[in-house]
């Protein structure tokens, strides 16, 4: 049991803090949000240099080597900065069908060009009837001759209007909401037989609606009759990129609420000596601590080899990362009064990044649920 | 970062499970595992046979006697007894007294008290709290006069827990009124026997006779019996009150009461069914295991921290500990409490044999979980209530 990080794992941190702090203020932010992409492509460049977007592949490949430890430190950074650019996407979960799912050959192809940036993954799995439920896919897939045929829409892909391929989720057999039957393939976004819309979502990032019609895949990833532990896998190791990712926001919120009530003068006085407002910023601070210490969990349990444990390991740390996300979120909002109202003032876009957060995969309550209908963390005794 | 344990420490929490398997009588775990406090010979028994085996003090140092264990052993350890459950070593030695007279004591101090304490042949208290000094304890009124080898000491102690087990009690006291608050107090340790002191039971909420009052009316302490310097007292305080809050988190326990409270909601039938059966209750147990889960990483943080720490000052995130190690423990005494339904409410007295008012209809396990929730309700109000916690927090942390 040990904490400390290594020295690469510190360079690593304290190279992203510097460029994101350099090159992420809030006006630069404003304006990566107003160009063509919605985020910039110059930063992108910059992650890859850093050996940001190859950080989970085996240096073998052309990767950093980088495990969940690297990535919850570089997400943290992203939340931070609540930067806008694909990586979640195209580097932890694209990155993840292709380290868990892809063939040798695809992965000779694609991880080098992940790598090096020039190319952009997202996942199509959202559907207009699935909710949160992973399982739950209409959209199909059906063999010809040696390859596979899709048809159907998905919505809030993240990143879907910029990116280059697509992991779509469809049905090759069984009903709608069956386990097995659920096949994982990679499609070219520029086929022709690809509608996208791309749109702004609340918290400022790019999302985008597909229609797949007869669009045929270029691979299947992992197997493509069972294709749900895959999925499940991988959207784990992105629980806890994302689980990062909050700490980070809430840590950048939290600590701007604590600067404000230094300054803001109210009665003659500073706010923050208020005792019913010290109090409300302690409860900030344990909710904070809290959601840390869960994101180090998500690092841990992300490589659990009995799936069953992992599931319920991630589930955990969505309830906590979601409680501690709306607790920090609201009352960094109320603490700073009318002011953090305003889109001009950079603490609403935390809130409204965390609260996009938690809803990634499933929000607290269903994972409350999931958690409490499959046994728990503590056996009986 | 390497957040696992070792196999080395994977064997060693074996070999304390196994250790507690074979020595902890069955007596002392059932009466735990009912929710009561154990006996006070349980205590001292229990106590003995750590000690034999050299683990009587697991966060001391081994030239005073501590086992010289790595942090992780020791909260594996402790997190061990929890979950047994087992009792822990009397925190009133082990984790308040004692590290004190290790840090600020003399030689002769160290081989007088230490051994004693280890063994439980003295039991100690703390009388700290008085009528006018709760959480402004640098308020105490406690007045020591020093007169040639002795100093004679005057006031009242309250909330003093235990007293009427104890050999022994440490204390605060004033020996320079003049001096601002803090600078003119100082830690007396005083035997219990001396001639000028009343110990008058207070009875609490669920009807336990768990604290008292202990009246000093001039009591000749010998000088010797200072620890640390004359008016220095209140770095000893702050000292004991760091490690006092980092004991308060419990993790095992919850698990444990955790691990019961599902027993039980599985026993107790509601609307036809295994209280466990209904989603909403499930889900308030679920709700407190998330947050145990996250307390116990927290724990493990501050752990390695400290051990980094070169300083002595208590980390400030030991109050997150306390705040969140409170919360979770009053919320599984609600939720077992409320797991028994109407088979809670018989009244008894938790802690005394004899007469009680044991309900026929009631199974077993339902006695006197209303009287542990009421009495957990001092948790948040003990050990720096949890306000003062936040007011910590506000000040070290946040520098409001
Ligand atoms: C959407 C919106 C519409 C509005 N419309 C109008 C309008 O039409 N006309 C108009 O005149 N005003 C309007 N207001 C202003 C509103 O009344 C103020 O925002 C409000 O009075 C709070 O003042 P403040 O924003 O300056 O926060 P501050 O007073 O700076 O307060 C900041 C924080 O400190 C807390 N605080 C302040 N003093 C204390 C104290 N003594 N003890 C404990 N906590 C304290 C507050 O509760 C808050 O959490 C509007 C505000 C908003 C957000
Ligand atoms: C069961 C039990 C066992 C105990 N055992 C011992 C023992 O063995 N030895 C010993 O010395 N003491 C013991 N105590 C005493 C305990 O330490 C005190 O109860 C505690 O310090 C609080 O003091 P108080 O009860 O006087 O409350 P007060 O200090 O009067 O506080 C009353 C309320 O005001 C709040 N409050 C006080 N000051 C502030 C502030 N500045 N800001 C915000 N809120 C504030 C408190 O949080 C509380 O809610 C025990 C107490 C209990 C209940």
């Amino acid at each position: 049991m040990d904490f400390d990080l290594t020295e690469e794992q510190r360079l690593l941190q304290d190279s992203v803090a510097r460029l994101l702090g350099d090159r992420y203020g809030f006006e630069q932010r404003k304006g990566y949000m107003k160009s063509a992409d919605g985020w910039s492509r110059e930063i992108w460049g910059q992650f890859a240099e850093l050996g940001l977007l190859g950080l989970p592949f085996g240096e073998d490949e052309g990767g950093f080597g980088g495990g969940p430890v690297e990535t919850l430190l570089v997400a943290e950074q992203i939340g931070r900065f609540i930067t806008l650019e694909p990586w979640v996407s195209t580097v932890v979960i694209g990155g993840g069908f292709l380290r868990h799912g892809a063939s040798q050959e695809l992965r000779n192809e694609l991880v080098p060009q992940v790598a090096s940036g020039e190319m952009l993954l997202a996942f199509a799995q959202v559907e207009r009837q699935s909710r949160y439920d992973l399982f739950d896919v209409a959209t199909t897939a059906k063999r010809d001759g040696d390859g596979w045929v899709i048809n159907g829409r998905k919505g809030y892909v993240v990143h879907g209007d910029s990116a280059d391929r697509l992991i779509v989720t469809a049905r090759v057999a069984g009903a709608q909401r069956d386990l097995k039957g659920i096949g994982v393939f990679l499609v070219d976004a520029k086929d022709p037989g690809v509608q996208r819309r791309g749109y702004r979502t609340v918290d400022g990032q790019r999302a985008a609606e597909v229609e797949l019609s007869n669009v045929r895949a270029l691979a299947v990833l992992g197997n493509p009759e069972d294709g749900l532990p895959l999925v499940d896998q991988v959207v784990d190791e992105s629980i806890a990129a994302l689980a990062g990712e909050a700490v980070g926001a809430m840590q950048a919120a939290h600590d701007m609420t604590i600067d404000y009530m230094k300054t803001r003068q109210q009665f003659g006085r500073p706010i923050g000596s208020f005792q019913a407002l010290q109090h409300r910023a302690a409860d900030m601070l344990v909710a904070l601590e809290q959601a840390r210490s869960m994101s180090y969990f998500a690092a841990i349990s992300s490589e659990e080899r009995n799936p069953t444990e992992r599931r319920k390991s991630m589930a955990a740390v969505k309830v906590q990362i979601g409680r501690s996300a709306r607790f920090v979120g609201q009352q960094s909002i109320q603490l700073h009064g009318g002011i953090a109202m305003t889109i001009e003032y950079a603490c609403g876009h935390y809130f409204k990044r965390l609260t996009v957060n938690d809803a990634m995969f499933g929000d607290a309550d269903h994972y409350v649920r999931y958690l409490s209908d499959t046994g728990g963390l503590v056996a009986a005794a | 970062m390497d957040l696992r344990f070792t196999d080395a420490e994977i064997a060693f929490r074996q070999e304390v499970r196994d250790f507690i398997a074979k020595e902890l009588p069955a007596e002392t775990r059932e009466r735990m595992i009912a929710g009561k406090s154990p006996t006070k010979q349980q205590v001292v028994d229990w106590q003995r046979k750590l000690n034999a085996r050299g683990w009587a003090a697991p966060e001391w140092p081994k030239e005073a006697g501590g086992p010289g264990w790595t942090l992780a052993q020791r909260y594996i350890f402790r997190e061990e007894l929890q979950q047994a459950p087992a009792p822990s070593p009397l925190g009133f030695n082990i984790n308040m007294c004692g590290p004190v007279i290790i840090e600020f004591g003399t030689e002769e101090q160290k081989q007088r008290f230490l051994p004693r304490m280890l063994n439980l042949d003295d039991w100690w208290c703390q009388g700290f709290s008085e009528p006018g000094a709760g959480s402004d304890l640098a308020g105490l009124k406690t007045r020591a006069v020093r007169e040639g080898d002795h100093y004679v000491v005057n006031g009242q102690k309250t909330w003093t827990t235990l007293a009427q087990h104890a050999d022994w009690i440490f204390l605060l006291v004033r020996t320079d009124p003049a001096a601002k608050k803090q600078e003119g107090i100082s830690f007396l340790v005083c035997d219990m026997k001396t001639p000028g002191i009343t110990v008058r039971p207070i009875i609490t909420i669920e009807g336990g006779h768990e604290v008292n009052e202990v009246f000093f009316d001039d009591v000749k302490i010998p000088a010797e019996n200072l620890i640390g310097e004359e008016n220095k007292g209140w770095d000893c305080a702050k000292f004991l009150l760091g490690n006092e809050r980092f004991g308060q988190a419990r993790v095992g326990a919850s698990r444990e009461r955790i691990r019961r409270l599902k027993v039980i909601a599985q026993e107790s039938m509601d609307g036809g069914q295994p209280l466990m059966q209904d989603p909403e209750f499930r889900r308030k147990v679920t709700e407190i295991e998330v947050e145990l889960k996250a307390l116990e990483m927290t724990v493990m943080r501050v752990i390695a921290t400290e051990s980094k720490r070169r300083d002595k000052k208590p980390d400030p995130a030991t109050s997150v500990l306390k705040i969140k190690g409170t919360e979770i423990q009053q919320m599984c005494s609600e939720l077992l409490m409320k797991a028994a339904g109407p088979y809670a409410w018989a009244d008894g007295d938790p802690d005394e044999e004899g007469e009680t008012n044991d309900v026929d209809v009631a199974p077993d396990w339902a006695f006197g979980l209303a009287g542990v929730y009421f009495n957990w309700r001092k948790q948040s109000i003990y050990g720096g209530s949890n306000e003062i916690q936040r007011n910590i927090m506000a000040k070290a942390f946040l520098g409001l």
